[in-house]
C-alpha cells in the first residue's frame, strides 16, 4: 500500500474503446490480491483533479534483462474510454510518468477449492475476475460467463482460456457467442452445478439480476462494486454503499474502497443499491 | 576546492517553521482540513503523521451520523463537489476507537465538531474539555450539506455569536471557529465570532455549488448541491483570508485549494498563521509532506530564518 511514482510500459487498444495499460510496479507481485484496485493519477497537473479507481487485471514479472538484476514487476489494468480522464489515459505512451496508489481494498475470498467456481463478468467488469481466475484455476474447476452488448465488449477471453478456464460468451446482439443476457447462461450453469460459488463484477443491473438468481438458489455470491471515490483510502466517504440492515434510524454505510470493493452479497442492502447512480468512470456504460 | 571541502561547508541554518495558533504550538503551519483526512490513521501508511503541524479530525457530533445518500461526490474543473453530510462515528466511538491511535503521536490533535442543536454544541464542548489528549477544537458552523448544525449557525452573525459564546462557556480548550464563505461579507461573521470568544478563525469551508448530468438531466449529487473544494476555489479563499486578517486580531488559519507549497505561501503572506490542506490529500496522500518541505526550501531560498517573518508580509 503506497503511492508509486512509476511509468507506463505499454498502453494498447484491445477492442474499440477498451485499453490495456501495463505499468512498472515494484512490490505488486505477491502483495496484490485478486479483487483489489489502484488509484491512478492521470497526469501530474491538476486536470483531471482526482485519481481514478481501476481494478487490477493482473500482476507479473517482465522477462529478465541480461543485467543480472531481478526481473521487474508489472501491474496491468484494463479500462474503457468513457470520459475526459480515460481519454487522456488512452493517449499515454511507453515511458510516460504516472502515479498509482495501491493495491487497495479487500479482494475476493477464494473459498473451498473443491467447489465449482462460476465467474460472471459484464463488459469491463471482467477486470478483477482475471486475477481471481488465475488464483482459483490451479486448484478448482472455474467457469467464466462473459457478457456484453456486442462483440466489442468481450475482452481477454483467450487469456482466461489459457488459464484452463471454461468460457461462455453471450452478447445482447448475438454478434459473438450466445445471443442474450449473461444471466440466462448463469441459470443454466447453476442447474448443472447447484453447489457452485459465484463471483460477479459488472454493471449494476447485471449484479442485481445475479444477486436475485443466487439468493433464490441459496448460492454464495461475492460481488465487486465500483463506486465514485476521491481518496481510495477510507477518508472521503464518497464511495459508501448501503449495508444489510440499513435504515434511516440505524444507518449502515460501507466504504467501497476499504470494506470493499468485494463484498459478500449478504453484506449489502440490495433493495437500495441499484437506485443510486454514480458508478465509476471505468464501469458506467 | 575539492568535492569533500564543499560538502564540509556549514550547511545553511534550517529556518524555524514553528507557529502558535490559539495557544497551540505547531512545529510547522501545515495541517489537514477536517473531513479530508479521516481520523488520521487512514493516511498513516502513506505519510509520517508526526511531520504535520497538527491533525484535524473529521467533524464529530454527539451521536453517530449516517450522512447523505449517494452519489456524494462529483468532480468538476479543478475541483470537486461533495455532499457527504457529516457522516461520523460520534464522539463516544471517537474516544474509544480513534483517539488511542492519535494519542500516541507527537502531533497536536484538533477535534472538529458540530451539533444539530445549540444544546448539542454545548454538550459536545463539555465532553471534549475532559480529554487531555485533545489540544484544541475546531467548531464547524459552516457545513453547507446538512440542514441543522453547520451553516444555519454560520450564515447568521447573531446565531454564530450565540453558538460560539455557548461553546466558549462549556469548553476549557483553545477554540478555533471555521467560517463559511457562503455569505455576503465574511468579515461580519469573523468579527462576531471573535467578540463571542473564538481564539482563532479557520476559513474558508467549501462554496455551495451544483453540477448537472446533461444526459439524465439530474443533479450529479443526490443532495442536489454540494460544497466545492480544490484548486478552483483558491483565489476566493486567499481574498477572504486577506479580508478576515485585516478585520480580526486573533490568528487565522487559511484553507482553500492548497495543493503545493506556493499555494500555502500565498495564504501565509496575506497573514494566515497556519494553513489546512484538504482536497489535495485525496489526490496525493503525501501532499502535506511535500508542502512542508517546499515551504522550508522557500524560506532558505529567500534567506528567511523564521516563518513568522513571512506571515502577513504582503506588500500593497
Amino acid at each position: 500500500m503506497k503511492n508509486l511514482k512509476t511509468m507506463v510500459l505499454s498502453n494498447q487498444e484491445l477492442s474499440p474503446g477498451y485499453f490495456r495499460m501495463r505499468l512498472l510496479a515494484p512490490g505488486y507481485s505477491g502483495v496484490a490480491r485478486a479483487g483489489q484496485f489502484l488509484m491512478f493519477r492521470v497526469q501530474l497537473s491538476q486536470l483531471p483533479l482526482l485519481r481514478r479507481p481501476f481494478g487490477i487485471f493482473r500482476v507479473g514479472f517482465l522477462p529478465p534483462d541480461c543485467d543480472g538484476l531481478p526481473a521487474k514487476e508489472f501491474v496491468e489494468i484494463l479500462y474503457k474510454v468513457v470520459g475526459g480522464g480515460t481519454t487522456l489515459m488512452s493517449q499515454l505512451h511507453q515511458g510516460d510518468r504516472v502515479e498509482v496508489l495501491g493495491p487497495l481494498g479487500r479482494g475476493f475470498d477464494l473459498g473451498d477449492p473443491n467447489q465449482e467456481k462460476i465467474l460472471v463478468g459484464g463488459g469491463i467488469g471482467l477486470v478483477p475476475l482475471y486475477m481471481l481466475a488465475s488464483e482459483l484455476a490451479p486448484k478448482s474447476s472455474v467457469r467464466l460467463l462473459m457478457g456484453g452488448r456486442t462483440r466489442d465488449d468481450i475482452l481477454a477471453v483467450t487469456e482466461f482460456e489459457r488459464l484452463g478456464v471454461q468460457t461462455y460468451v453471450s452478447t445482447d446482439d448475438g454478434s459473438l457467442g450466445e445471443e442474450g443476457l449473461v444471466t440466462q447462461v448463469l441459470e443454466r450453469q447453476l442447474e448443472r452445478f447447484p453447489q457452485a460459488t459465484v463471483y460477479a463484477c459488472g454493471p449494476m443491473p447485471m449484479l442485481e439480476a445475479v444477486q436475485a438468481i443466487c439468493a433464490r438458489r441459496g448460492i454464495p455470491l461475492q460481488v465487486s462494486l465500483e463506486a465514485l471515490m476521491a481518496c481510495g483510502v477510507g477518508a472521503c466517504l464518497g464511495c459508501v454503499v448501503k449495508g444489510a440492515g440499513h435504515s434511516e434510524a440505524n444507518p449502515r454505510y460501507l466504504c467501497s474502497c476499504k470494506e470493499g470493493p468485494v463484498f459478500r452479497s449478504e453484506q449489502l442492502d440490495w433493495s437500495k443499491l441499484g437506485q443510486e447512480p454514480g458508478y465509476c468512470e471505468g464501469c458506467k456504460s | 576546492m575539492s568535492a569533500i571541502d564543499q560538502s564540509c561547508q556549514t550547511p545553511k541554518r534550517r529556518p524555524s517553521l514553528a507557529v502558535e495558533v490559539a495557544g497551540i504550538k505547531l512545529k510547522n503551519p501545515v495541517m489537514p482540513a477536517s473531513g479530508t483526512f479521516g481520523y488520521g490513521e487512514e493516511y498513516a501508511p502513506y505519510l509520517d503523521l508526526e511531520r504535520l503541524g497538527a491533525i484535524v479530525t473529521k467533524g464529530l457530533s454527539l451521536r453517530p451520523k449516517a450522512g447523505n445518500p449517494t452519489p456524494r461526490i462529483a468532480e468538476t474543473v479543478s475541483g470537486m463537489l461533495n455532499a457527504i453530510g457529516l457522516q461520523n462515528v460520534g464522539i463516544d466511538a471517537f474516544i474509544e476507537y480513534k483517539l488511542p491511535f492519535l494519542r500516541e503521536l507527537n502531533t497536536p490533535v484538533i477535534v472538529n465538531f458540530f451539533g444539530n442543536t445549540l444544546e448539542e454544541y454545548g454538550e459536545v464542548a463539555k465532553r471534549l474539555s475532559d480529554i487531555p489528549e485533545i489540544a484544541g477544537v475546531e467548531l464547524n458552523i459552516s457545513c453547507p450539506n446538512v440542514k441543522q448544525g453547520g451553516i444555519v449557525f454560520g450564515t447568521d452573525p447573531k446565531a454564530a455569536a450565540e453558538v460560539v459564546s455557548l461553546v466558549r462557556r462549556n469548553l476549557s480548550k483553545p477554540l478555533i471557529v471555521k467560517l463559511t464563505p457562503n455569505v455576503t461579507d465574511i468579515t461580519v461573521t469573523a468579527r462576531a465570532v471573535e467578540e463571542a470568544g473564538a481564539d482563532a478563525i479557520s476559513c474558508i469551508n467549501t462554496l455551495t455549488g451544483m453540477a448537472v448530468d446533461i444526459r439524465s438531466r439530474k443533479p450529479r449529487l443526490a443532495n442536489k448541491t454540494g460544497g466545492l473544494s480544490g484548486p478552483a476555489i483558491r483565489p476566493i479563499a486567499v481574498r477572504m483570508v486577506h479580508q478576515v486578517v485585516q478585520t480580526v486580531k486573533i490568528p487565522v488559519i487559511g484553507i482553500g485549494g492548497i495543493a503545493h507549497a506556493h499555494d500555502a505561501l500565498e495564504f501565509l503572506i496575506v497573514g494566515a498563521t497556519a494553513v489546512q490542506v484538504g482536497t489535495a490529500n485525496f489526490v496525493d496522500p503525501t501532499a502535506m509532506d511535500t508542502i512542508i518541505t517546499g515551504i522550508e526550501e522557500f524560506l532558505i531560498d529567500e534567506g528567511i530564518n523564521d516563518i513568522r517573518e513571512l506571515i502577513g508580509s504582503l506588500k500593497i
